[in-house]
């Protein structure tokens, strides 16, 4: 069983922290095993998925587009349709229902595309704590909408001006913060990364989407699946939906790494398939770094995937090859995208139209016998304008600009 | 046997003060500007030179030195430039350690990374973000180069946790005197004398206190109850001042200067607290 109780999976994870934050972090993973065997904790926290998050998500038969494809009968996991619009807030409610039973009263959180900044916030609103969300400056302008989601819903919302103004500097900011907050604030990580207990904890509440998605697929068919394909930025989603799955050795496990332009051109966001093994954000793992250990910035069209690490537990999963990786880069993710909204009319998100040009692929090559589940993470209203620069659909002037540019 | 930084230590403490230990990050404003300016620091009183390895993502710094860390990336200093820094400071008969987050040292390799440091003249090494749990590899390769391994301790430690830093360093103990960033702050944190004490607790190994001491005066209160006095931010600053401001080189150093030899008299000063 992984982790080990100091957060290793085999030789990744761990915790490579200053000491101020050791204190806090025996302090949560204490406090996270007591509310787990806990039962009124676990009733509350499977209540709010239910009658406020909208869970159990359904699955979905993508009867054209199996048609389309051509291959295996394609299964959807509809985290699109979970509030806020991702499966994001399956672990926000999680963290900040653990935050109130450990007396914190003020949550802070990175983001990237602004979906866990959004659920961090709609948890918080909930259930009256004060939240502050750092963001990238560079992301606050690629996702303005989201910005003005989380300022209505009462979250401070700080742009971070440091390094690359990314992902990785929200979450430096983030600890930043947090190690001279500790007292009475929880950092809610949104991925199954940082140092233990975060990429455990994450898996746990993320793991209700495979517990759910594997009772269904048997429900639905009769049989196990024949491969599960997720997307996998820090791997929150494709950790959450594989995990059940694990013993399942004869369910393929596929995640989809960002491949940006390319992974041969440098500009990725590819941890597994174009980094290696070293220490960022407290854990070990695979990361996109230079020969002095300097980390490199990634790139994907997919704010939520433009991240130069990986959760520790994927970097195992790969190693032991229990699960394996590919890469999609922005226009085949992009294509995928504008194929799914029209033979299913389903608008998916641009991380998960990773998920989906990966699949096409495993779905042909193993043929119309087989079944595959593909996790469709969350929903794409936020990525609307993206795409439209991306396909050219904009009417006027600046659309027809910007289309060469659809990083906006 | 005594290390370099034993050494000084045991002298200080004949002498009835605290050492100085000055921060500055390699390769600010470039590589040989910033060997000028730690041999300056050290020519106005600095006992001990930590040079810091700019790093991509320094989670445990605040503005100055990220700014600092940043601009000497950009400038494109390496490892090697690291190395060669520690060689130029240690020949001053300074001890020099090199300050640095954890992957770095990972990436070019421990036993590598111990042994050209060595062969540098370099002392040892404080690495905040590698916790004890982790430290096997580094401790291994720094006893087999002779090097100090200095780890930090901090007012959320425990009792526990505070046995096991002191169990496995060298040289000294760190102990941030707050929780938060570096920087400089009004006042240095009342947690500090605190945790020195329950580091004594523990050890006999000398303890050094870092985090917001910016002036001669808070020098002086921290060397009451710390056997050494690490500044760091409020040097940087002085140089990234005078960079922004145009100023030359040796208005740069001669400011650089004047503050270190402020801290010295201070740390030379030992006052308690005034509440």
């Amino acid at each position: 069983m992984f982790p080990d109780p100091g957060g290793h999976f085999g030789r990744f994870g761990g915790r490579f922290v200053p000491e101020a934050l050791m204190a806090a972090l025996d302090e949560l993973t204490e406090a996270y095993d007591q509310a787990r065997a806990d039962e009124g904790f676990v009733a509350e926290l499977d209540g709010l998925l239910a009658t406020y998050a909208g869970r159990p998500t359904p699955l979905t038969d993508a009867h054209r587009l199996t048609e389309h494809v051509g291959g295996a009968r394609i299964l959807l996991k509809r985290e699109d349709l979970a509030h806020t619009g991702s499966h994001k807030i399956n672990n926000v409610l999680g963290q900040c229902l653990l935050a109130r039973r450990m007396g914190k009263t003020r949550v802070i959180a990175e983001t990237g595309a602004g979906q866990h900044g959004v659920a961090t916030a709609t948890a918080c609103a909930l259930l009256g704590l004060e939240c502050v969300v750092y963001m990238g400056e560079e992301d606050t302008r690629r996702q303005a909408l989201n910005v003005a989601r989380m300022r209505l819903l009462g979250a401070e919302v700080v742009p971070v001006t440091a390094g690359s103004r990314t992902l990785k500097d929200a979450i430096n900011e983030a600890m930043r913060d947090w190690v001279a907050t500790v007292e009475h604030t929880h950092y809610c990580i949104g991925s199954v990364m940082g140092p233990h207990p975060f990429p455990m904890m994450v898996r746990d509440f993320q793991r209700i989407i495979g517990v759910e998605a594997r009772a269904q697929v048997l429900d639905r068919t009769g049989r196990l699946p024949d491969a599960v394909v997720a997307c996998v930025g820090g791997g929150s989603n494709a950790m959450g939906i594989f995990h059940p799955f694990i013993p399942d050795t004869g369910v393929a496990l596929i995640g989809c790494e960002a491949g940006g332009d390319g992974v041969a051109t440098g500009r990725h966001a590819a941890a597994i398939a174009g980094g290696s093994a070293g220490v960022l954000h407290g854990m070990r793992t695979f990361l996109l770094q230079d020969e002095f250990g300097q980390t490199q910035v990634s790139h994907s069209i997919s704010a939520g995937l433009d991240y130069p690490g990986i959760g520790p537990e994927h970097a195992l999963l790969h190693e032991t090859g229990r699960a394996s990786y590919r890469v999609v880069d922005d226009a085949a993710a992009m294509a995928a995208l504008a194929l799914v909204a029209r033979t299913e009319g389903i608008l998916v998100a641009i991380e998960s139209a990773h998920a989906f040009a990966g699949a096409f692929d495993v779905a042909r090559e193993l043929g119309p016998d087989a079944t595959i589940v593909v996790n469709c993470s969350g929903r794409g209203d936020k990525d609307v304008d993206t795409a439209a620069r991306w396909f050219g659909l904009l009417d006027d002037a600046g659309g027809a600009d910007a289309a060469a540019d659809p990083r906006g | 046997m005594q290390s370099r930084l034993d050494e000084r230590f045991t002298a200080a403490r004949e002498e009835g003060r605290s050492l100085l230990v000055g921060y500055l990050p390699a390769g600010y404003p470039t590589v040989d500007g910033a060997i000028a300016a730690m041999r300056a620091m050290v020519a106005a009183g600095v006992d001990v030179v930590e040079v810091g390895l700019p790093y991509s993502d320094p989670t445990m710094d605040g503005p100055v030195i990220q700014d600092a860390a940043d601009a000497a990336l950009r400038g494109g200093v390496t490892t090697a430039d690291v190395l060669r820094t520690v060689e130029a400071v240690a020949a001053t008969g300074a001890p020099t350690v090199v300050m640095t987050y954890w992957n770095p040292i990972d990436r070019y390799g421990p036993a590598r990374f111990a042994a050209d440091l060595a062969a540098a003249g370099g002392s040892g090494a404080i690495t905040p973000d590698l916790p004890p749990e982790e430290a096997a590899p580094w401790l291994a390769a720094s006893a087999e180069h002779g090097l100090d391994p200095v780890f930090l301790v901090a007012p959320s430690s425990s009792d526990a946790r505070i046995r096991l830093v002191t169990g496995i360093s060298r040289g000294f103990v760190y102990a941030a005197s707050l929780m938060g960033v570096t920087g400089a702050r009004v006042a240095v944190g009342t947690q500090a004398a605190d945790l020195v004490a329950r580091v004594r607790a523990t050890t006999e190994l000398p303890v050094a206190v870092g985090l917001g001491v910016s002036t001669g005066a808070q020098a002086a209160e921290v060397a009451a109850f710390a056997d050494g006095v690490i500044v760091g931010s409020a040097l940087v600053k002085v140089l990234v001042d005078a960079q922004r401001s145009g100023a030359g080189e040796a208005a740069a150093l001669d400011g650089l200067g004047r503050l270190a030899a402020e801290l010295a008299e201070g740390v030379r000063a030992p006052v308690s607290a005034s509440a």
